[in-house]
């Protein structure tokens, strides 16, 4: 306890006595070198309009780099901007650019490593190769950023932010556009990634791999590649997020890979080739989402168990359920189906006959993709009705028994 | 030719059936337009209608308007008019009329909803051209049968059996061979089968067009080479003037030898 006290005191001492030190054409400081050789640990660099040139900034002491609007940061010839190893650093307000693709060397803007409650506020990242690199970082904050890029094609670009073996990360209210992943999250647990714009990227949106226990809420990823990719994780919250306009041959709302345990929450999935993509996961509970409008809005693929669909609505999808295999232990209840056609005798907001959310047609695209070109033809639409009325072919057990009658 | 053509043009402009016709089309397209703020969904959904709707009534149209007129032409062949002229001309009046009540019925409506200057331009051209060549074809057909079987009766049946088969029994066809020869390549096939259908044709074109072809995984990447390649508009160009004159041509050798 008394060690603790000493650190606080002595941090708080610290920040007593801590300076400022202004950067500009015209100041006590010309350049960011000979002031960062001067800056005392708790210090404020304020780095005041202007471009300033430099590369392979190393900051190895705690302290706050702040930028006056118009300070921009350009990579000399390319290589990274700033490197920072030290706990406590905060980068606020800058503008940075001019990092170039390096297919040896993962170049970033900002590259923390192996450091302690860094806060990285307010900065414009502007065609750069990574922008924010968090390796081996913990406890830290990315908030308010704007990151866009050029990426061009997948091999050679690189991600917004892109943390690798993480801890406790808060990814706030970004903004990030044209990169390849626009968030990418490997090995990183207990972190929070909230309220995010995520969109134009070229692959995904927002990229789980190996990473435990880690929560989205409220991001709106549009117009990616893939909107949201979760890979081989456990324990992932998913709430509020909007998933919309992940539109093309290979595009997805949501790909779940390998997931167990994971609450997927009042999301909305709009407008999605696939709202989402469902391999190999288990113990899933989906509720209360909206799918509007996907070409699928649930495709599961082999080795689903246990998942629990519940109070979702499924709104004028092409086609709402495809299964592959037999899906055993899965339920479906509670939902509100656009394509149910059944009655409610009893007035209770829940119709009397079950709804088959798996239709002919998609059982026999499944199996014969080629005849997608007879969609909306007539005759499919006869067939699907068909087997409605007395299913066959479609597996009886995915069922809702208890539909509702009205939009949840 | 030209005067026949203009008789049997005013007598169908003329016809209550004409009317209800296009005012069948202005009144779903204004519903739909009402209801939904969406033009590419409105024109999704008209896309089912008229897919549906155009073959229907070309191919009942033209019978009947054939057996109706069958006095009329009579008529007309004691005069000194050759034989092609004279039904080249009643096919060519009916016809335009009901090209025209296309026109009128689905394009007017959205032409005021503003479809002229938005991005869906194309997808509405498409849409048009497709229902006046399915019109022309299906109207074609009907002439060719109701020629051939004096019957009205039989004609009339024959005509629904046509449109029946182009409309959901080939679809029922097409879909057990794809299911039958699965363990084969079926590009080739798929392709060809969707072009030897006018109404398959004109479907595809028109979700194609939609963007629906990111839904239909690789088939629909095929498919977009296939139709975006100058060779693909010739084949679907050469498809639809296949399925008029091949009936034409009928129709002339039919039309000489008949016996009134």
């Amino acid at each position: 306890m008394k060690v603790i006290l000493f650190f606080i005191l002595s941090f708080i001492s610290q920040s007593v006595h801590a300076s400022t030190l202004d950067v500009c054409s015209t100041c006590t400081y010309m350049d960011i070198e000979s002031a960062y050789s001067k800056c005392m640990v708790g210090d404020t660099m304020l780095i005041k309009h202007g471009e300033y040139k430099i590369e392979n900034w190393i900051i190895d002491k705690a302290i706050i780099v702040k930028g006056e609007s118009g300070a921009h940061l350009i990579s000399a010839s390319g290589d990274e901007i700033i490197t920072v190893t030290s706990n406590d650093v905060t980068i606020e307000g800058l503008t940075f650019s001019g990092v170039t693709t390096n297919y040896l060397k993962e170049n970033a803007a900002i590259r923390i490593r192996k450091s302690r409650r860094f806060l990285i506020l307010d900065n414009k990242i502007n065609d750069c190769f990574f922008a924010i690199y968090l390796e081996k970082a913990k406890q830290g904050s990315v908030i308010n950023n704007l990151i866009d890029g050029d990426a061009s094609s997948d091999a050679a670009s690189g991600n917004g932010i892109h943390a690798w073996h993480c801890d406790k990360l808060k990814i706030i209210n970004n903004e990030i556009l044209h990169h390849r992943d626009g968030i990418y999250l490997e090995f990183v647990n207990n972190s929070d990634v909230d309220k995010n714009h995520s969109h134009l990227n070229n692959r995904y949106g927002l990229h789980y791999m190996f990473s435990n226990d880690d929560t989205y809420t409220e991001n709106v990823i549009e117009r990616n590649g893939v909107g949201v990719a979760v890979m081989f994780s456990r324990r992932i919250t998913m709430k509020n997020n909007t998933f919309a306009y992940n539109w093309g041959h290979a595009a997805y709302g949501l790909l779940l890979k390998e997931i167990y345990d994971a609450e997927i929450i009042d999301n909305h999935f709009i407008e999605n080739t696939v709202g989402i993509f469902v391999e190999g996961s288990n113990r899933i509970n989906y509720l209360r989402n909206e799918f509007r409008r996907n070409g699928w809005a649930i495709k599961f693929s082999g080795g689903c168990d246990a998942n629990v669909i519940k109070y979702n609505n499924f709104l004028y999808n092409s086609i709402d359920l495809v299964v592959s295999s037999k899906l055993s232990n899965n339920t479906f209840n509670d939902n509100y189906w656009s394509e149910y056609t059944g009655y409610d005798l009893d007035k209770d907001g829940v119709g009397d006959i079950p709804h088959y959310p798996v239709k002919l047609y998609s059982y026999i695209h499944q199996q014969v993709p080629e005849s997608v070109v007879l969609m909306r033809s007539l005759f499919v639409d006869i067939i699907n009705y068909a087997e409605k009325v007395s299913p066959v072919f479609t597996p009886k057990d995915v069922m809702d028994k208890t539909p509702k009658m009205k939009q949840l | 030719m030209l005067k026949i053509l203009k008789y049997s043009f005013y007598e169908m402009i003329r016809s209550r059936w004409v009317f209800i016709y296009t005012g069948f089309y202005l009144l779903a397209t204004i519903a739909l337009l009402l209801l939904s703020n969406d033009l590419s969904k409105v024109l999704i959904s008209m896309t089912n209608i008229t897919l549906i709707l155009t073959p229907l009534i070309g191919i009942l149209f033209g019978t009947i308007y054939y057996y109706n007129s069958k006095e009329f032409i009579q008529l007309l062949m004691a005069q000194a008019l050759s034989r092609w002229s004279i039904f080249s001309g009643m096919y060519a009046g009916m016809v335009i009329a009901l090209c025209l009540s296309i026109l009128l019925g689905i394009g007017l409506p959205f032409v005021f909803y503003g479809i002229m200057v938005s991005p869906d331009l194309p997808i509405f051209l498409l849409l048009i051209t497709m229902g006046c060549a399915l019109s022309i074809i299906f109207s074609l057909i009907a002439f060719l049968i109701a020629m051939k079987f004096d019957d009205k009766v039989k004609g009339l049946s024959i005509s629904i059996f046509v449109w029946l088969f182009f409309a959901i029994v080939y679809d029922g066809i097409f879909l057990l061979l794809l299911l039958g020869l699965k363990d084969y390549p079926l590009d080739k096939l798929t392709i060809s089968m969707l072009v030897l259908n006018p109404i398959d044709l004109s479907r595809i074109l028109i979700l194609m067009k939609l963007d629906m072809s990111a839904m239909m995984g690789y088939t629909g990447a095929v498919l977009s080479k296939f139709l975006g390649k100058e060779t693909g508009i010739i084949v679907v160009s050469t498809s639809l003037l296949f399925w008029i004159l091949l009936p034409l041509w009928r129709l002339f050798s039919i039309g000489q030898k008949k016996d009134l």
